[in-house]
């Protein structure tokens, strides 16, 4: 049960309708294209960010096939190993920054305000502003493929000194990309965390709020609080590439170990912000579909912000084998192994909320199930990742590829998949097609578990990461990624199939599309109007 | 408003003006670090962030003094300056951080300390001092001196603790309703604001002609110039800011019970004077 909450201010809302639209700026949106570039509505801008995300998606994907069709067989067949190095870093960059990241924005987008009760986010041409830098942002850095000297090629980590002395002209340009993305990012986050704490229909506490909420307003402050660091770390990059400062060379006393810190710090907060928003997605999905009440909600909202608090700790366990005082290792192995504590208190919520419910298998419960299973594994191979003596083996290995690929595909854009499933019905007003929905979710998990798991064995058996080509031991694990990468990626075409047909027609769904589904967005029509909750809802509390 | 009903604005051009903006002036700043051309792209861009920027608050204040804003939109100013300003705090965080590691870590290492062992063999005759006047390798020179604290980086503190009281003097003032003071105490916090520009101006040309104190100045010279410069780039913002609320004052604009504009001003100058507390005692005095 919720926990004694100080008294929230009296929300100024009125109960009573406005009569006169005039009053909250409906004038007729612009036609064509202009009201796409000019909205600032949540769910227009909502869907900006999801066809964005999904687009990047794509173009992320095509070039991971670039990096798994090059490594089909050993030796170096089709690309100039230069070129696989920018792959491998344009694919882990577009994903982190252009497809998961935005793809959890503009389901925030759409459905937090849906889901308290209010009529749009606090600050709405922020909102707008934070979507639109995103096009200029990945426009400028993917157009570092085609400059001289080619893109970005040192990995998404970017380690100096590879990515100030010994980096290609681009790399200015991927700088300079990467602090727009940055400015979208801070102020979107800025805006979802006003809008929850300052927008909830009347009568709803925080304990009331959906998880989705909750991870959002958890991982809106990590996002305020590391990409600004981000922001600094990439400036001395700027500053050392273009003015000769010293901060990433030991020769001007500086240290490229303090470029590893700093981006870490940002770093590993950042693959939180990748999965909580997961996390609040499959906490209402599995309590729909198991008809059940989420088992233990307070412990899940304070296991999201211990999970975000002990994020800001263990940075340095991607560095264990760059140097560190042997007090620094300890620390950061030990603290990190805390995180598997409130994590676990989530697998176990989930897996408890199922117990002895009525479940149906629909795709987004699919989704969400296959997220538990598969992205405990990704935990799981986190935690050997953890100990500091054995990373010293997996380290740069593909045992690294394969957990953060474990956390991050089974992880959060399963998270992402099964939440667009669950609120189709809501945006489109059809529910997608079942039958293409579960060719969809097994193919992608046959996909999945083709390419990544044989990763793990690939890894441990020593075969580097970011290496065009490889010992002929590592063959025939490397031969099933690839196949499974190439079928993961083509199964994934039914996915944009799914969405289309779901926009054009369909089987109709109500307001409440699924049967054990409670929170506020279902009892909007569906498709969702324009403006919903322009008067705010009254809340009533159901028990958690 | 006193239907209660949350304004929700109409479709608006400047964000994505902003947007294709801030994008020509980081082309333009890359083209001209890279290529060494393309400075008018950089100007246009330069240009154009800052008159969306103008017409958009332009829009804000017409809305707010049309009464279109609650006291709902009124807490969501306030929780979006609150973080925006969180968000200033971890990007300086993130040059104090660099400045600490590399005090505490890097150069004793460098220096030996901690049995690291290698820089022993790059750079043997290396000794870890602060301000390291000498980096390791000798094709980096270093700073022949560094600025005593107890000159114009104290005047300066002077200056911005100063401008900090004059600051709430001027807010008081406007909270009871007395413009005229409130004008007077606003003018004063905004000269020296400019007086802090241009002591950091003449102390910025000290160290490129006597002291040897630059950019390419081994760490010393890098972290000085990061964390002063970003200082100094919030102070004009916060001056041009402060001015602006100036006009606005003169121009009679905020009610006495109701002035976020002014109040979140306020705000972002006092965070920009805690930043230079922070400066002056670990970069000057320490």
């Amino acid at each position: 049960m919720a926990p004694n909450m100080p008294p929230q201010p009296p929300l100024q809302h009125s109960t009573t309708a406005v009569a006169d639209g005039q009053s909250h700026g409906h004038t007729a949106p612009p036609k064509g294209i202009l009201r796409w570039l000019l909205t600032t509505n949540h769910k227009e801008i909502g869907s900006l960010y999801l066809i964005f995300s999904l687009t990047m998606f794509f173009i992320g994907g095509i070039f991971a096939l670039v990096v798994r069709a090059e490594l089909f067989q050993p030796g170096l067949q089709l690309v100039e190993p230069e070129f696989f190095n920018q792959m491998t870093t344009m694919h882990g960059l577009i994903m982190v920054f252009a497809a998961v990241m935005p793809a959890f924005t503009g389901l925030a987008n759409w459905m937090i305000p849906l889901q308290i009760g209010a009529p749009d986010m606090a600050l709405p041409r922020l909102n707008n502003f934070s979507f639109w830098l995103l096009p200029v942002a990945f426009t400028l850095l993917l157009s570092t493929l085609f400059m001289p000297g080619g893109g970005p090629n040192f990995g998404w980590t970017f380690y100096a000194p590879l990515s100030t002395t010994y980096a290609p002209p681009s790399t200015t340009f991927f700088i300079l990309a990467l602090h727009i993305a940055g400015i979208s990012s801070i102020l979107g986050a800025i805006n979802i965390i006003a809008t929850i704490l300052n927008m909830r229909a009347p009568g709803m506490r925080l304990m009331d709020m959906p998880l989705f909420v909750w991870t959002w307003l958890i991982t809106a402050f990590l996002l305020i609080a590391v990409m600004p660091v981000l922001a600094g770390v990439i400036t001395m990059m700027l500053m050392d590439i273009n003015f000769g400062t010293s901060f990433f060379d030991a020769a001007g006393g500086g240290d490229p170990v303090l470029f590893q810190h700093l981006f870490w710090f940002f770093g590993h907060p950042e693959v939180y912000i990748m999965i909580l928003p997961a996390f609040g997605i499959v906490s209402a999905i599995i309590p729909t579909f198991a008809r059940k009440p989420l088992f233990g909600y307070a412990s899940m909202v304070y296991a999201t912000a211990a999970i975000a608090l002990l994020s800001f700790l263990v940075w340095a366990h991607h560095m264990f084998v760059v140097g560190l005082p042997l007090v620094a290792e300890l620390f950061f192995m030990y603290s990190t192994m805390l995180i598997a504590v409130p994590t676990g208190v989530k697998v176990f919520n989930w897996v408890t909320t199922l117990f002895r419910g009525s479940i149906s298998f629909e795709s987004p419960m699919l989704f969400a199930l296959a997220f538990v299973v598969l992205f405990t594994i990704g935990g799981f191979s986190g935690l050997m990742l953890a100990i500091a003596p054995a990373d010293f083996q997996y380290h740069d290995t593909y045992f690294v590829v394969a957990h953060f690929h474990y956390v991050l595909v089974p992880g959060a854009i399963f998270a992402i998949m099964a939440g667009v499933y669950y609120w189709l019905p809501k945006w489109t007003g059809h529910y997608p097609n079942e039958r293409l929905a579960q060719w969809h979710f097994w193919f992608s998990i046959i996909g999945v578990n083709l390419t990544f798991f044989p990763m793990h064995f690939a890894g441990l058996a020593g075969m580097p990461r970011r290496i065009p080509d490889y010992a002929l031991q590592f063959a025939d694990f490397n031969l099933l990624s690839s196949i499974g990468a190439f079928f993961f990626g083509a199964s994934q075409l039914l996915f944009v199939l799914v969405v289309i047909l779901c926009v054009r027609g369909g089987k109709k769904a109500p307001a409440k599309a699924w049967e054990g589904a409670v929170d506020l967005e279902w009892t909007v029509p569906s498709p969702a109007p324009l403006h919903t909750f322009e008067t705010p809802p009254v809340f009533h509390r159901t028990s958690h | 408003m006193s239907s209660g009903s949350y304004y929700v604005p109409a479709s608006s051009r400047w964000p994505v003006l902003g947007s294709v903006a801030l994008g020509a002036m980081m082309v333009g700043t890359g083209i001209k670090l890279v290529y060494d051309t393309g400075l008018p792209l950089v100007l246009i861009g330069v240009a154009g962030v800052i008159a969306v920027m103008g017409l958009w608050f332009r829009d804000v204040i017409s809305e707010s003094r049309g009464g279109l804003y609650d006291a709902q939109m009124d807490r969501s100013f306030r929780w979006g300056m609150g973080w925006f300003i969180f968000s200033e705090v971890m990007f300086f965080a993130a040059f104090f951080g660099a400045l600490f590691y590399v005090r505490m870590f890097a150069i004793p290492w460098l220096g030996g300390e901690g049995a690291k062992g290698v820089s022993a063999l790059l750079w043997p005759d290396f000794v870890a001092t602060w301000p390291l006047l000498n980096p390791p390798d000798s094709s980096i020179a270093g700073p022949q001196q560094v600025f005593s604290p107890w000159q114009l980086p104290l005047v300066n503190t002077l200056i911005l603790i100063t401008s900090s009281i004059t600051l709430t003097v001027a807010h008081e003032a406007l909270k009871v309703g007395d413009r005229k003071t409130c004008r007077n105490w606003l003018t004063g916090t905004v000269l020296l604001g400019c007086c802090f520009i241009m002591i950091q101006g003449i102390e910025y040309y000290e160290a490129y002609a006597h002291y040897g104190i630059t950019l390419e100045a081994g760490i010393f010279g890098a972290t000085f110039f990061i964390l002063t410069g970003f200082h100094g780039v919030h102070v004009i913002i916060g001056t041009l800011i402060l001015a602006t609320m100036l006009v606005r004052i003169i121009k009679g604009h905020f009610a006495d019970e109701n002035h976020f504009g002014f109040e979140a001003s306020c705000w972002y100058w006092h965070f920009v004077d805690v930043v230079w507390v922070g400066l002056f005692i670990f970069v000057y005095v320490l």
